[in-house]
């Protein structure tokens, strides 16, 4: 079963307090992050099964823009869109930024973040189900290798996001 | 006598995390109808099996496969498969529900290990004898509803162990025969092994900020902006009923089992293994159950007051109980 539900209320449109940046900056780097994941991990796909063509769009409340994703091993996509140009999607999931890095980092799980009303999923919820469970089945944390593209610097900005989330996780 | 720990896991992942936090055996299923937890992404193929076989016996755990679903007509050649093949992967016992998966376990493979899955809703000793006598059943898995009372009373008239569950969803239909989700969706949980399929799970988010979850054509409950939620299942569902004013939980609210505060007493009346529920659950969910469990087991078995950590977080709706294992007036 799934974990979702809706985020609750302060997240919503919390994107406006951030400028939108130039998100043609940010495509090569998403497209570099999914390759590797995929390279590391080529198992995951096979959670996925006919959702891999799936067109995920997950919103992380903060953020000024949402990203699309469409893990299809043979045409993989992962990129920043406007939230004024969202493209249509078989799945939307929205949560706050913290919890979703939690979910990539295994250090979360999503059915207490929908039993809490911290996530929300519209749309085809078995593909959201699949995905899920091939990213749950990824050992060691996706949050990690994609920090590790980066070298230092990517560790030290994940440990300090891993910091913040823990005390926002505390202070809830 | 030292209980067993007996853990979930979904994915091999699930499967090494329930391990390294200190499971004493886990359970699980393959990718298809056979098991009780037949969920789109989830689940062990033969490699995976054979991988986690040998990661849990490397480290002195166990792996129990659940095939414990029931076959229909024209089907049964799925679940021989999947017993031959846990047995030919070394798997330490099989969990079954249906009496001709039992005598097919028992016929072929007199040396494996046979559990009785709590799908097979045997609570009474002349039930459980039966399936002891007739299939050499080595453990029972109870359903959840009987005190602790009664569970001390049934260990001295049967023959085998006992395994209860301890934590996770809190299902109280006669285990087994819940037919709600085959009603509404043509899938059946004890068949076809899925409860809610998520395929025919819908969210509605309304403009007032509530969400309207829908299994099939129904709706099934409607959480307001700041409601804590529930699984997508009928029987946890709010329902409109001629007798009430406001919709009302008709079958079960959506709450979870919690037995730690019960542990010395479980473990005083004999029972051999605590199951966590929580297949379909994450990592996360697993490493903290799993260590948290560890420990206060532990702490028991030693003489000491166990450390009862906060699992609410984890919990359906957020809330726990200890339900009829405490008193049959739980509701």
């Amino acid at each position: 079963m799934t974990g979702l539900a809706q985020a609750k209320s302060g997240a919503a449109g919390a994107g406006r307090f951030l400028p939108p940046p130039p998100l043609f900056l940010l495509q090569p780097i998403l497209r570099r992050v999914v390759r590797r994941v995929a390279q590391l991990h080529p198992n995951l796909f096979d959670r996925l099964g006919p959702h891999c063509n799936a067109r995920f769009v997950i919103d992380a409340a903060e953020l000024p823009f949402v990203l699309l994703l469409v893990p299809d091993p043979e045409n993989l996509i992962f990129r920043a869109v406007s939230r004024r140009g969202e493209p249509e999607s078989d799945a939307r999931i929205r949560g706050r930024f913290f919890d979703l890095l939690g979910l990539v980092d295994g250090a979360e799980d999503g059915d207490a973040l929908f039993f809490s009303r911290e996530l929300e999923i519209t749309g085809n919820t078995e593909a959201v189900v699949c995905l899920r469970n091939a990213l749950d089945d990824v050992e060691g944390s996706i949050a990690e290798d994609v920090a590790g593209l980066f070298g230092a610097p990517g560790r030290a900005i994940l440990a300090a996001l891993r910091r913040a989330g823990n005390r926002r996780g505390k202070s809830r | 006598m030292r209980p067993e720990l007996i853990c979930p896991a979904g994915t091999p992942a699930a499967l090494r995390t329930a391990v390294d936090a200190g499971a004493d055996a886990v359970y699980c299923g393959f990718k298809n109808a056979t098991n009780a937890r037949n969920f789109p992404g989830l689940n062990f193929t033969p490699e995976e099996l054979a991988q986690g076989v040998q990661y849990a016996h490397a480290r002195g755990a166990k792996v129990l496969l659940a095939v414990n679903s029931f076959p229909t007509a024209g089907r049964f050649d799925l679940w021989r498969d999947a017993v031959d093949t846990g047995a030919r992967l070394g798997v330490d016992a099989v969990i079954v529900a249906d009496i001709g998966v039992a005598a097919y376990v028992a016929e072929r493979h007199p040396g494996l290990r046979l559990h009785l899955s709590v799908q097979a809703a045997a609570s009474s000793p002349e039930a459980i004898r039966y399936y002891v006598r007739e299939f050499g059943v080595r453990r029972v898995v109870l359903p959840r509803i009987l005190t602790v009372a009664e569970i001390r009373q049934v260990k001295k008239e049967i023959p085998c162990e006992i395994e209860t569950f301890i934590f996770g969803n809190h299902g109280l239909m006669v285990e087994g025969r819940c037919s709600l989700t085959n009603y509404v969706t043509g899938l059946s949980t004890n068949m076809d092994g899925v409860c809610s399929p998520a395929a025919q799970v819908h969210y509605d988010k309304e403009p007032d900020g509530c969400v309207a979850t829908r299994l099939g054509d129904f709706t099934i409950d409607r959480f307001g902006p700041d409601e804590q939620a529930g699984y997508p299942t009928i029987c946890k569902g709010r329902y409109h009923v001629p007798a009430r004013d406001d919709a009302y939980y008709a079958f079960e609210e959506p709450v979870s089992l919690n037995l730690a505060e019960l542990l010395p007493q479980l473990i005083e009346a004999g029972v051999e293994a605590f199951k966590i529920e929580g297949r379909q659950r994450s990592r996360a969910y697993v490493r903290q159950v799993v260590g948290n469990f560890r420990k206060a087991v532990d702490q028991v078995l030693a003489g000491e007051a166990p450390e009862l950590a906060d699992l609410v977080a984890l919990t359906e709706g957020q809330k726990q109980t200890v339900g009829a294992f405490g008193s049959k007036k739980w509701r």
